[in-house]
This record gives C-alpha cells, structure tokens and sequence, in this order.
C-alpha cells in the first residue's frame, strides 16, 4: 500500500530539540508527544498536519539528542514516512526500530515544494511528486536493516528470534 | 584495523570487521536515564521476557528532571526506580548520584575495551577510556537489557591529530570545539572519530571526556583516545575488573586523516544555534549575556570547576547577571568544598546546584526567557535548548564561562584584571 500525503518542508540540521523540546520530555504517551511535534520551528504544524503526510528536509535530519520520543512524536502526528537528504545516526536507527519508514533522497527532496502531494511505495523505494508527476527512487535498505521493517520494527524481530531460538 | 574495528570485531566473535558491517555486538553495559528509560521499560515489557541478561550490567541513573521537577518527572522517575530494584540493576539515587557520564567512568563502571550502549547521545563520552561507547534510542536499549546484545554497523573511523602545544586557556573544549566548526554538525555522520597528537596526549582525563563527549555534535558514533598512562592511573583504585588495551594497527584504513595546528587555536565560542557555529573569543564581540551555566556532562567534573574557581577567586559576577554552577556529581561536589572551591563560587556570587542536568536541555534550575542570552558550558545550542524560542545558548569552556560572568558579557579570561 503506497504512502500519501502534502508535503512538510523543513531545511538542515533539523534537530530533535525542534522535533519535540525537551520541556515535554516528561510525557511519554505517543498522542501526547505528537501535540507538540515541531512547535518551536513550526507552530502550525500540529493543526495543519493530516493523516499520511511526508515530511521533506534536507540534510542531517533529526541530529542532537537519542531521544526516541522524536520519530515517535512524528509517527503520532499522522507523518506516514520522512524523505531527506541525510539522517542523524541514532534517529535513524530509532525510526528504523519503532517502524516510522525514512527514505533518502536527494532529488526528491530538491524536487518537492511545501504542499505538494507526494506518493512513496516503500518495497520499490519510489518517490512521486504527484504534483509535478516527477519520481525519484531512495537508496534501498542494507538487507540487515529491511529485516527489521519487514518485521514491523525492532521488538518484533527480536521476539521472532528469541522464539525462534527456544 | 582501527580502535573502534578492533574493539567491536572482539565483542562480535570475529578476527576482523571492516566499515558497513552489521553485527550484532555483546555489550559490556547498558545506560538509560529517567527520561530514556521509561520508554525503554515499555519496550522491555512488550518483548515478552521476564528478566534482563545480567543486572550487574545494567545501569539507570535519575538525572535529567531528578531531583524531580514536576508531577510527570517523578512518576518518569518512579517508574524508572521500580524497575530498577525489581531487577536489581545498578542504580544510583539521588543522594548518590551525579550526571550519567560523569557518575560511570567515576564509579569504575566503565573500562577500556568494552562496548558500552546507552540510551542517551553523550554515551560517547567514555571513548576517552578507550571504550566503544555510543548513544542509542530506547527500543535499542530494551533489546540489549533483555539480550545484552545490539545490531550495529561497523563505522569508518576519522583521524584527529593535533600537533603542537595548546594555550593557557586552551582546553578538550576548545579543541573539539575547533573541530566541529571545521567539519560541521554532520562532518563525522556514521563514523568514529580517533584523537591523536601531542595536544591530546598533554590533556588530563577531564579534558578527554570533554572532548569524547561532543563527538555526537559532529554526527560521530564515538570519539575514541588510546589508553596510556594517564587513563590507567584514572582507573587505579576505581576498579577490579580486568580490561584489555587495543590500539589502532599502524596501517589501519581510516577515511580521513585531519591535522590541526593547536598552538594556533583559541578558546572558542560555538553562536546560536549550532555547535559549529563557532568563533574564537577574540572575534566574539561586545555581547551581554544575563545567564552563565557550568557544569554538565561535558564540563562538570573538576579540572572545570579549578578552573572557573580560579577566575572567579577574589571577583564578583556581575550584579545584572546569574551564574549557575552545577557539580557533575556527588563526588565532584564533596572533592569541589572540601578544595574550597564552593565556597569561592558562593562568594563570587553563584548559585551552586545539587547535580543534575537541570538547565542545559532545558529542563529546569535555570530557563532562559525570551531574548535572554547565555553562555553555557555545555553542549548543544540548538533553537531552545535551555529554555524560551527566542533564547539564546553560547558554548563555551569553563575559562570563558567564568570570565564572561564576571564581565557580564562575552569575555576571554586574559581579559579579566
Ligand atoms: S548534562 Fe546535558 S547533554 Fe549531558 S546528559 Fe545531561 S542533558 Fe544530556
């Protein structure tokens, strides 16, 4: 099933303290984190954001602290998947882990404006500007890493290996 | 191989690993904290296991809203606390506590060769004990607290040298500082980075962690140093473990070689709102600041509080201004009064804290308003890191840090009289 939504533009070194402030590290529950998504860069976002919009950056995306509350806070607003140029290490493992998709990208990203209508299918990696009718294919994931998407994140393919281990 | 190759092919059962690997690596210790752990303990709990693979290798600390500072905080750290004794892990409560990074190596909890995994960016800084130490998420620790055991990809290693004598108010701060302007908040994406040269060799301890600690801030894995004397007589007397040196081979492949001429460098201010960001003193301008913050788990041991001590003896902050200082642990505090060093910081004017990572993510004993400037000594200046949007961080080493509170705005300490 292909991933669609408009488009969120943001540019560099996006950090996780933009992505969820550290003021409301004291919440925990997915719905609660998602209320405050991006308030310090973008305070509109939470009211404009739909279920199954893409967020669009540019390079380092999610760079700063290990807290998993950042993908976390994304997946609960509704974000489908998140297409940049580049991740910050742990916030991609953390993405990869709790099942939020990340596809990089570099001409998708210079080929997408804010609002336009983009289409992803993941197993093919490509990318469609549904509003300029462009697509563009991501990197594919490591092997190792697919495993852990396909399984729906990373507790799932642990439990399936600590029971497949018994 | 490099360090990082060697330390990493050891904990995986292989004779080599090479750059892109992936590997499922056995872990020496497992870090969380009273904001990471929570989600970590769901997690744990969602995996369907009932114990974790060793307590002994398992540590929590409460010290991001610990002394807790709200309702939510203290149910965060209630949780953490349960889970803790339930399991009996390692757990450090509040009267014993200090800042996780600066509490670990202090404890002897942390040695060379080892792979430690935390849930919390500056994991890193125990690569100046010559560990492989990275930050990692939540679910990632829950995988390793039940298996002792996580996936990682080998990374690239970058080498570091930097050649010649640093200045007198030149410290780890400044170096790694220097470095992160150079090569950027993603100059190291993926990879380790490996210090040498005689400018780190001369850096005691403290200044390593510093150091180590903000690889993170140049998008690094780890920031490693090589064990020699020094680390070894930091370790005397903290542990009985034994702990196995590696050095990197003299032909390992590394990605890059970079070289910098340190008697050259300054003491350095990172600009709002990026570590990179960075300029030296001289260069900074006439900027008033109304917060000065020392402490954290990049400058809160105490090498850091000598040195701000020593500016500040005899001086007095300036009266539009708050210094904030934080020990980064209860050791630090006790080894800081009984140096006298308190009691020079009450005099000049500070608010001494109890440790805790308190204002540098913004949490509390020390929020910026609006348009409120401040010049910390920790590590991230991002966008309201310590407080209000339109606050401002400036980063900086514990000379500067001193100076400008006395000066009441951004000051190198050869400017104070
Ligand atoms: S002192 Fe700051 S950077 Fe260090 S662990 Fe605490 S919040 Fe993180």
């Amino acid at each position: 099933m292909p991933l669609k939504g408009k488009a969120f533009k943001y540019g560099s070194h996006i950090d996780t303290d933009a992505i969820i402030p550290a003021r409301h590290l004291n919440l925990v529950e997915p719905a609660d984190l998602a209320r405050h998504c991006m308030e310090d860069i973008d305070a509109g976002f939470v009211s404009r954001v739909k279920n199954g919009d893409i967020i669009v950056a540019d390079i380092n995306f999610g760079c700063g602290s290990s807290r998993e509350h950042a993908p976390v806070a994304i997946k609960a607003s509704g974000v489908s998947c998140v297409i940049a140029k580049s991740f910050a290490r742990i916030f991609f493992r953390n993405a990869i882990n709790i099942g939020l998709p990340l596809l990089e990208c570099e001409e998708a990203v210079d080929n997408i404006k804010a609002g336009d209508t983009v289409e992803v299918d993941l197993a093919s990696g490509a990318i469609t500007n549904l509003s300029s009718g462009k697509t563009f294919t991501s990197k594919a994931y490591p092997e190792f890493m697919m495993q852990i998407v396909q399984a729906g994140g990373l507790v799932e393919h642990t439990r399936k290996k600590l029971s497949g281990a018994k | 191989m490099t360090l990082a190759e060697k330390i990493l092919a050891a904990h995986c059962g292989k004779a080599s690993v090479s750059p892109g690997d992936f590997l499922s690596v056995r872990t020496d210790l497992v870090l969380s904290n009273d904001i990471t752990a929570p989600i970590a303990i769901r997690e744990f709990e969602r995996l369907g296991v009932s114990t974790v693979f060793d307590p002994k290798k398992i540590v929590m600390v409460p010290d991001h809203f610990c002394p807790n500072k709200d309702i939510q905080s203290a149910e965060q750290a209630k949780m953490m606390r349960d889970f803790a004794r339930k399991h009996k892990l390692v757990y450090f409560e509040v009267g014993e506590m200090g800042i996780e990074h600066v509490i670990l190596p202090e404890k002897g909890l942390v040695l060379p060769g080892e792979v430690v995994v935390g849930a919390d960016s500056h994991t890193c800084t125990y690569g100046a004990l010559g560990a492989f130490a990275t930050g990692m998420g939540s679910t990632d620790i829950a995988i390793a607290m039940a298996t002792g055991e996580i996936w990682m990809k080998v990374p690239p290693t970058i080498k570091f040298v930097f050649h010649g004598k640093p200045g007198k108010w030149v410290g780890g701060k400044d170096l790694i500082l220097y470095l992160i302007g150079d090569i950027g908040v993603d100059g190291a994406l993926y990879s380790a980075l490996e210090f040498h040269g005689e400018a780190v060799e001369k850096l005691g301890m403290d200044g390593r962690f510093t150091m180590s600690n903000m690889a993170i801030e140049s998008g690094g894995k780890a920031g490693l140093f090589h064990v020699d004397d020094k680390t070894r007589s930091y370790l005397k007397g903290r542990t009985s473990r034994k702990y196995k040196e590696y050095r990197s081979d003299p032909d390992a492949a590394y990605a890059r070689v970079i070289e910098y001429d340190t008697s050259k460098i300054e003491p350095q201010v990172a600009f709002p709102h990026l570590p990179s960001n960075t300029k030296p003193v001289s260069q900074a301008g006439a900027i008033a600041i109304d917060q000065v913050v020392i402490g954290s788990c990049t400058n809160g041991r105490m090498d850091d509080l000598r040195i701000a001590a020593n500016i500040l003896k005899g001086r007095k902050v300036d009266p539009h201004l708050r210094l904030i200082i934080l020990p980064g642990s209860q050791q630090v505090y006790l080894d800081a009064l009984k140096e006298g060093l308190i009691e020079t910081f009450i005099r000049a004017g500070a608010a001494v804290s109890t440790p805790t990572c308190g204002p540098c993510l913004g949490g509390y004993m020390g929020i910026l308003a609006a348009g409120e400037r401040c010049v910390s000594t920790t590590n991230r200046n991002f966008v309201g890191r310590m407080g209000h949007v339109k606050s401002e961080v400036y980063l900086a080493n514990p000379a500067v840090a001193a100076a400008s509170a006395i000066a009441g705005r951004i000051a190198g300490p050869e400017e104070i009289k």
